[in-house]
């Protein structure tokens, strides 16, 4: 009777230890846990909802606290991310009137303060924007959207969840602008007194993450929104710490010694030991080109002959330079990837070809009596640079075996961007032949950007002042088109012509190496520049 | 002794502005300014034009100095271009934080420095001159950036006893959790006065103990500690010096260092100011940091005037 009463009380104990510990395992699995992110941003991303720090602004304070009317669709690994809705369930272009578009607006959505997003909470975000008179505007969240999405004109409220905005030209592409005007909370705005300053210390959206705490050039801290509209995407973790940590060596021991959970752009050279470590690097494609854009507008730029450019795009061994990154980055052979519907059936395929390349070069007068001469600008670091000095050297060097000999101009990253800026004729550019700048392309409004005649700089962002008049018509085509099957098959023909007339130096598409703790468990790589931290959680 | 020190700071007033002009002008000299940097090309002109004339950027460059300084006279320090964040809390923090690892590697590295100076110049010639001396000039030559390297390689990564970079909690180091962030950066840090400081004291005392006054001390029968007290006394001025100096330039932050580390301290501040065009913040730190140095240079003069009484000629 006593061994019985003895037992009973041992298994009583055990039950209570056993159930206690399940329900603090139970409560370990459901807390999700911080997770801790090495930024290579020099600085904390600005917390107002249009973040500085390019797409890595964007991808961290950007879309997981902010949102705009489309989003961008980060939930496959497998296919280039699309737009999905977003704060708006629907839109429609307007039959009649093609620059208008009606947004059915979500309801139910509040902004992390509990206030209201409706049209009016929309509006006054255009406001903030476009209209440099209102008292919300934001000068430097003005300069950073307007550049991305220049063409809204016009908005109005139709009613609570109704809002048409009107654009300055016909533009089939224009939901594809949206993602990047993202909405702040009119009411938080007004409660911290009206200033942008202080919102940035108590900001809120209506995005999955909220902003807790934010201590400049240290860390910003975001914590759940339990609340969040959307119930399938509240997030599994309990919060996310960020740390703006530019140098790599910096990030890497802070990955090895355990104090980050995850960082962006491992050192490619120091990947075999990461692995080796117990770490995980994940990679996956995204809309990203590392090329050297050329100069066309320069009287003696040898780019101007098109023989030259396509002899420099066959005398690059991409093969070469993914093996130098380590396998963070794969061949580019035009602006959109070959695998892609997109890219088209151009009639160059240009792979690693010197003597197809002396042939154009002979036939354009130049040979080893006279070899090509150029500069190049590049840059010692920045954003979606990679790793511009031994990459460019690694060029210089297979260049050079086809008679072109090439100089570079090295300069801050700074410098580089405000020269991007500028007519590549004007001392800005130091007499460049080219510049070797990383860009997006992710949609036909990117290529518009860096190709279209009427965006040549400084109004625009085509630094070569690459002109074709069958692109342009095209383009001009697509943007008044509903078609879409229509658009799709002349996407393709304008990334044909780009790889023809070979107005960049294809070179790499990034693969977006990071590096990663095995106990982050749900992270989905997506195709863009930017992630969904979701469905990321912590072991 | 007044007379010397009000002459003193009232020198420090127009270096201080021949300073501000040198910065103004400096930043000046960069090529395209910020408004080019911060607004894309397909942002329209208005803006652009907003941002120049909300930051002055529109007028001339004697009237964006006059109304810099006058701000500064009163304490505005502008907000920054890039963040909108007043640029007086910015710079704070950034000298605390800078604070933070200076004033521990700079007495670590000073009395370091003495020891070790003072040991290899009684040992002169001997093996602890040479292994003392050999350690004083590694602390000079090695890239300290490089040093920071290795101590995490070995303390954070090989053995995780020490944090990899950052500063912990922050604030006033008193726990365990923030004063294990700052070892390395400090023992790094130190490395560079510590071997200045040691290089010099050595000399120092050698070139006093070979003078006839410390004979005769010798021979008027003083103990060795009254004669080691009057060598100090002597080799103070000269040493005060460079401790000042190194001072400085441990207050003006290692941007190298602050970076191994991820320190968010002024030389940080700065190369984000530098690389950014953010004129308000680039040119308040460098003025502050200037300022802070003419202030221990000041304080440098005092004590060797205090020493020293020839010195207040």
């Amino acid at each position: 009777m006593r061994f019985q009463l003895q037992r009973s009380w041992r298994q009583a104990l055990l039950t209570a230890s056993v159930a206690v510990l399940g329900a603090g395992l139970a409560a370990q699995a459901q807390a999700g846990g911080t997770l801790r992110i090495a930024m290579t941003a020099s600085d904390v991303p600005t917390t107002t909802g249009m973040p500085n720090n390019g797409y890595e602004g964007m991808r961290f304070l950007g879309y997981p606290v902010f949102e705009s009317l489309t989003l961008w669709d980060l939930s496959s690994a497998d296919n280039l991310a699309d737009i999905r809705p977003g704060l708006a369930e629907s839109w429609t272009q307007n039959a009649d009137e093609p620059t208008k578009w009606t947004f059915k607006l979500r309801k139910g959505v509040a902004f992390h303060d509990g206030s209201p997003f409706n049209a009016d909470a929309a509006i006054w975000n255009l406001e903030r924007y476009y209209n440099v008179d209102s008292p919300q505007f934001e000068t430097q969240g003005s300069a950073i959207t307007r550049a991305r999405n220049p063409n809204i004109e016009s908005w109005r409220k139709i009613d609570d969840h109704t809002l048409e905005i009107t654009t300055n030209v016909q533009l089939s592409y224009f939901p594809y602008l949206l993602p990047y005007v993202l909405f702040s909370s009119p009411a938080q705005f007004e409660k911290v007194g009206s200033d942008w300053a202080a919102f940035a210390n108590n900001p809120s959206g209506t995005g999955p993450f909220k902003i807790t705490d934010f201590k400049p050039r240290i860390s910003v801290s975001l914590a759940k929104n339990a609340d969040y509209w959307d119930e399938s995407r509240v997030p599994k973790l309990d919060g996310i710490e960020l740390y703006p940590m530019p140098e790599a060596t910096t990030r890497l021991s802070a990955l090895r010694s355990g104090q980050v959970d995850w960082i962006e752009v491992p050192p490619p050279d120091a990947i075999p030991s990461i692995k080796n470590a117990g770490f995980n690097i994940v990679t996956n494609s995204y809309p990203h080109v590392w090329p050297w854009v050329l100069n066309m507008a320069k009287e003696d730029s040898p780019f101007r002959d098109k023989r030259v450019r396509q002899a420099a795009n066959y005398c690059i061994d991409r093969d070469g330079m993914t093996e130098l990154l380590n396998g963070t980055a794969e061949p580019a052979l035009g602006f959109f990837k070959k695998a892609g519907a997109q890219f088209g059936s151009p009639e160059n395929a240009y792979g690693f070809d010197p003597e197809k390349a002396k042939a154009l070069l002979a036939e354009a007068g130049y040979g080893p009596d006279k070899p090509v001469q150029a500069k190049v600008m590049i840059s010692t670091s920045g954003s979606g640079q990679m790793l511009p000095l031994p990459m460019n050297e690694y060029l210089q060097q297979t260049l050079a075996q086809c008679n072109i000999a090439i100089d570079f101009e090295v300069v801050e990253w700074g410098t580089m961007l405000v020269a991007f800026r500028n007519d590549p004729t004007g001392p800005q550019s130091m007499g460049a032949d080219a510049m070797n700048i990383s860009l997006v392309s992710s949609d036909i409004s990117q290529m518009a950007r860096w190709f279209w005649s009427g965006n040549m700089t400084p109004n625009g962002s085509n630094w070569g002042h690459f002109q074709n008049e069958e692109f342009d018509r095209l383009l001009g085509e697509i943007q008044v088109s509903t078609d879409q099957a229509e658009i799709d098959t002349k996407i393709a023909r304008l990334n044909e012509i780009l790889v023809d007339e070979a107005p960049w130096l294809w070179i790499v598409h990034d693969l977006n190496p990071r590096a990663m703790s095995d106990k982050v468990t749900g992270f989905v790589s997506a195709q863009s520049w930017f992630q969904d931290f979701t469905t990321v959680d912590l072991e | 002794m007044e007379i010397f020190i009000l002459r003193r700071v009232l020198y420090a007033v127009p270096i201080l502005l021949g300073v501000s002009i040198v910065i103004f002008g400096l930043v000046q000299l960069s090529p395209g300014d910020v408004a080019d940097l911060l607004i894309p090309p397909e942002a329209p002109k208005e803006v652009a034009e907003q941002l120049r004339q909300k930051f002055g950027l529109d007028r001339p460059v004697y009237e964006q100095y006059l109304l810099w300084l006058g701000n500064l006279l009163q304490g505005d320090l502008g907000v920054s271009i890039f963040s909108n964040q007043p640029v007086l809390g910015s710079l704070t923090s950034a000298i605390g934080n800078t604070m933070k690892l200076a004033v521990p590697a700079a007495i670590l590295g000073f009395a370091l420095g003495i020891i070790l100076g003072a040991l290899a110049a009684v040992g002169r010639g001997g093996w602890l001159d040479k292994l003392l001396s050999g350690i004083a000039i590694t602390g000079v030559s090695l890239p300290h950036y490089w040093v920071g390297i290795v101590l995490v390689a070995i303390f954070s990564v090989t053995y995780n006893v020490l944090p990899a970079q950052g500063m912990g909690p922050g604030g006033v180091p008193t726990g365990w959790e923030q004063i294990k962030h700052l070892i390395l950066p400090v023992v790094t840090l130190s490395l560079i006065p510590m071997g200045v400081v040691s290089r010099l004291v050595r000399a120092s005392v050698l070139e006093i103990i070979n003078q006839e006054f410390i004979t005769t001390l010798h021979a008027k029968g003083l103990l060795s500690g009254r004669v080691l007290l009057h060598i100090a006394k002597n080799a103070a001025p000269s040493v005060l010096a460079v401790m000042g100096l190194q001072f400085g330039y441990l207050l003006g932050g290692s941007i190298l260092v602050e970076t191994v580390f991820n320190w968010p301290g002024s030389g940080n501040l700065m190369n984000l100011a530098i690389f950014r065009r953010d004129v308000p913040v680039l040119s308040a730190t460098i003025l502050a940091l200037a300022t802070l140095f003419v202030l221990i240079n000041i304080l440098v003069d005092v004590l060797q005037a205090l020493i020293d009484p020839r010195m207040r000629r």
